[in-house]
């Protein structure tokens, strides 16, 4: 035993999904006061692993100890009694109700509720992350929501606080001010279980770190002591080769033109796309960044036609007005896309991959004789997106819903660049996908560039646009930005485009504001 | 003049009075997240039960009682089939309605042509006796004024207690509910059982103090008028109430216009005025926009499975 008293320890941990094993025998210690971090690509068990200790899910097999005591941790209002909090990477929260509400929903014994309103701003306001309990959480930003989640874990006093990748979807500022809030929680004793795979943030924040791979606990170590790079091989278990560094395109050929963009939101909590120029040269890579919720979506859906726009000459695809055209009719002029979610929009989950090959690629490819299906050549063509991208899939025939997500994304990917594109739009190409798998999407986008396409990448992971693109814009409140070339950009000039509008103007950036790439 | 205009006031209370305990029940399962399009159904078995039982045994107190577990077995039925099995729940509820007619139907077939007394009204001497007012406040039966006390306890309930909350929330977001540790499918059973009783008592209402009878399929169509109020009345209660009245007027002058050939309308129209408002309503929520203004619980209708 050490000075520190363990708070947690997980003793042989195993949890059985139908056909994976998620956690294997996994054993953990967590000390009173430590900032300890749960490290591992995706798929690796970290989530399953907390919710465990969160009692959403149950071990099979294995026992946790609880300052010492062995507990079953039935379900989570069992762990809020012991005083485990959690904060969710999906925000367990209701939009239509009020933070106070919220709040109340979340902590055992909220009491009056007046009474109640007084402690949030309180407490809010002594871990600086202010509050006002009246709002409906709808009208609040990213940042505004995590914070609901971590005052109402505050509330209840915990002794252990979980974070479930509380940074991916903040601005480096929000980062840097959790990061204060976490500090001073570790000074106080708290615990703090940190899953995340942004390994700078690990080397900043924590003191510890168990590393996990295919459901095991494959090593532990000091981040302070170790280097990025080190620690994505201990989590990858192979050497990571870094991204080829882009030379930005020599052509002057515009590919696609948006000039002077304006779009309508069409539901309540929508963004309005005003006044978004651009332009993006064959064989460049634009990256547009921003924080979630801050018209992405609607800026997709403008640019692939599923939602058309008024005016024709407001987006030009290789000098052809297409503003008003819908999805298929840019596609037949050389547009293709990739949204954000794979399952139901990307791909029909419930049809086979050689099926939702057809959707996207009939046009393009040719598909359709006399207005019946080719199934033969479409399977062929499926059959070379498996193999050229080296999906894991039972066949061709298997259905999309039925492949992991990484395997997934590389196939859609896959579909939309053997149909070679002149424009290639999209978004979130990395998200939830494993580092292997990332890779080899990052490399296919770099090669499609090279074969004079123009691409447009939307994405919320900085790290990710800093290494494929070679011009940035930051959209902001349904604005972009001016565009920026990427390798003069620094990460808190993009911060503070990011963060507009989300009342952190007075709050300076730290010095750990700028994130080097990982590896 | 003055008493025909009373008279035609009290027959709008009565004619509301089915709808409101009707759409009260199912705006508290739809705020669960729930859609159940059985309540026609329903009425019709707590129709027929709280008949079948006040002829029978001849206590209305009782009859009104198996009503209401006649509208909650009904309830639990298509519980266990839409929470528990995951069946679709539109189908089901359509199942449900024409299972009711059906059943009801076929229990109340030894008891149609009987006539009973109806539900005693409310008489406080020197009271009930003040011209207009006395009768209009003072003259009504007990489950008249169980439905308004009942729309006052239902907005209680969802907008201050904390049973209320946990309700609200799981309509709004089932998996954060789930997450957060509430019991998505025990929130959902206690609100469709709810619905059920109320659908059961509005039942009662029709055949013990309405038109003390019991006619086959007598609801005719009120079950679907109540489900079009919950929307109409975009989930709040004090706005069913109001709405209840209103289409409850609406069909009283129809019935009068149609005697007294007061307007150049047709009947028909008139009868068609509460799905116009309710399509009208439905069409603006649709619109996208107006959805969570109008209060919408944003889970309606979607089956909920947990992880394991």
């Amino acid at each position: 035993m050490t000075a520190t008293p363990t708070r947690l320890e997980l003793r042989a941990i195993s949890k059985r999904f139908p056909g994976v094993l998620a956690n294997d025998s996994v054993d953990l210690n967590v000390a009173a006061g430590e900032i300890h971090a749960l490290l591992g690509e995706n798929g690796a068990g970290k989530s399953t692993l907390v919710k465990i200790i969160y009692g959403v899910l149950h071990a099979d097999e294995g026992e946790m100890l609880w300052e010492g005591e062995t507990v079953k941790v039935a379900d989570p209002h069992a762990a809020r009694n012991l005083g485990i909090g959690m904060v969710f990477q999906h925000f367990s929260l209701f939009e239509a109700m009020t933070v106070l509400e919220n709040i109340a929903l979340g902590i055992e014994n909220p009491g009056d509720m007046n009474a109640l309103a007084e402690r949030v701003i309180e407490v809010s306001h002594a871990y600086g992350l202010p509050l006002d309990p009246g709002r409906e959480v709808h009208t609040l930003s990213v940042g505004e929501r995590q914070r609901i989640e971590i005052v109402r874990c505050l509330l209840q006093n915990p002794r252990l606080l979980i974070m479930d990748e509380p940074t991916s979807v903040l601005t480096p500022q929000e980062v840097e001010r959790l990061f204060e809030t976490l500090r001073q929680l570790s000074t106080e004793g708290v615990s703090i279980l940190y899953i995340s795979h942004k390994l700078d943030e690990i080397k900043q924040l924590c003191d510890r770190a168990t590393i996990l791979r295919g459901g095991k606990v494959v090593d532990s170590c000091d981040p302070k002591q170790e280097t990025a790079k080190s620690m994505a091989a201990m989590m990858i278990g192979t050497e990571v080769r870094p991204l080829s560094q882009r030379e930005g395109s020599s052509s002057e050929k515009i590919r696609l033109e948006v000039q002077g963009l304006n779009l309508d939101s069409d539901h309540a909590f929508g963004v309005t796309l005003r006044d978004v120029t651009f332009s993006v040269r064959e064989g460049e890579i634009f990256g547009i960044a921003g924080v979630a919720g801050n018209g992405q979506n609607e800026l997709f859906q403008a640019l692939t036609g599923e939602r058309p726009v008024h005016i024709a000459q407001e987006i030009l695809i290789d000098g052809m007005a297409a503003g008003r055209m819908g999805a298929a009719a840019r596609r037949r002029m050389g547009m293709c896309s990739v949204p954000e979610e794979r399952n139901g929009h990307a791909a029909v989950p419930e049809m086979s991959l050689t099926e939702n090959f057809i959707l996207s690629g009939y046009g393009r490819m040719g598909l359709l004789s006399s207005g019946f299906i080719r199934n033969d050549a479409a399977e062929e063509l499926s059959r070379r997106v498996v193999k050229d991208f080296n999906v894991k899939t039972a066949g061709v025939g298997a259905s999309a819903g039925s492949l992991s997500g990484g395997n997934l994304q590389k196939f859609i990917v896959g579909r939309e660049i053997l149909q070679n594109p002149g424009v290639l739009v999209i978004s979130q190409p990395t998200w939830g996908v494993d580092a292997g798998a990332a890779a080899a999407i990052h490399e296919a986008l770099f090669a499609l560039a090279e074969k004079g396409s123009a691409i447009i990448v939307i994405s919320q992971d900085l790290d990710e646009l800093m290494a494929l693109s070679d011009h940035l814009a930051v959209i902001n409140m349904g604005s972009l930005s001016k565009s920026m070339v990427t390798a003069k950009a620094s990460i808190d000039e993009i911060g503070l485009l990011m963060g507009g509008l989300h009342g952190m103007t007075e709050h300076q950036p730290g010095p750990n504001g700028g994130n080097a790439n990982v590896v | 003049m003055n008493d025909a205009l009373v008279l035609g006031l009290i027959t709008v209370v009565s004619a509301a009075t089915p709808l409101l305990l009707a759409a009260l029940g199912e705006l508290v399962v739809e705020r669960s997240g729930v859609l159940n399009l059985g309540v026609e159904g329903m009425m019709l078995a707590g129709a027929v039960t709280g008949f079948a039982v006040t002829v029978t045994t001849g206590s209305a107190t009782l009859g009104i009682i198996c009503a209401m577990a006649a509208g909650m077995a009904m309830a639990f039925t298509f519980g266990v089939l839409t929470l528990s099995l995951m069946a679709n729940q539109v189908a089901t509820g359509l199942a449900l309605t024409i299972f009711g007619i059906g059943l009801s139907s076929l229990v109340g077939a030894g008891f149609v042509g009987i006539a009973i007394e109806p539900l005693p009204k409310l008489n406080i001497p020197g009271i009930t006796t003040i011209p207009v007012i006395g009768p209009l406040l003072f003259g009504h039966d007990i489950l008249i004024y169980a439905s308004i006390a009942l729309t006052g306890g239902v907005a209680w309930f969802l907008k201050r207690s904390r049973p209320g909350m946990i309700l609200r929330a799981v309509g709004e977001s089932d998996e954060s509910a789930h997450s957060i540790g509430y019991d998505v499918i025990r929130v959902r059973y206690m609100a469709v059982l709810f619905g059920g009783l109320m659908a059961g008592l509005a039942g009662a209402f029709l055949s013990l103090s309405y038109t003390p009878l019991w006619i086959e399929n007598m609801t005719a169509g009120r079950g679907w008028i109540a489900l079009a109020l919950v929307v109409f009345a975009t989930w709040r209660p004090w706005r069913v109430l109001f709405g209840a009245y209103l289409f409850g007027g609406v069909t009283i002058l129809q019935l009068a216009s149609q005697a007294a050939d007061w307007f150049d309308v047709p009947s028909q129209v008139m009868s068609m005025l509460p799905y116009v408002a309710t399509i009208l309503v439905l069409t603006i929520i649709s619109a996208g926009p107006w959805r969570t203004r109008l209060n919408a619980p944003a889970c309606l209708g979607k089956p909920f499975r947990p992880a394991s």
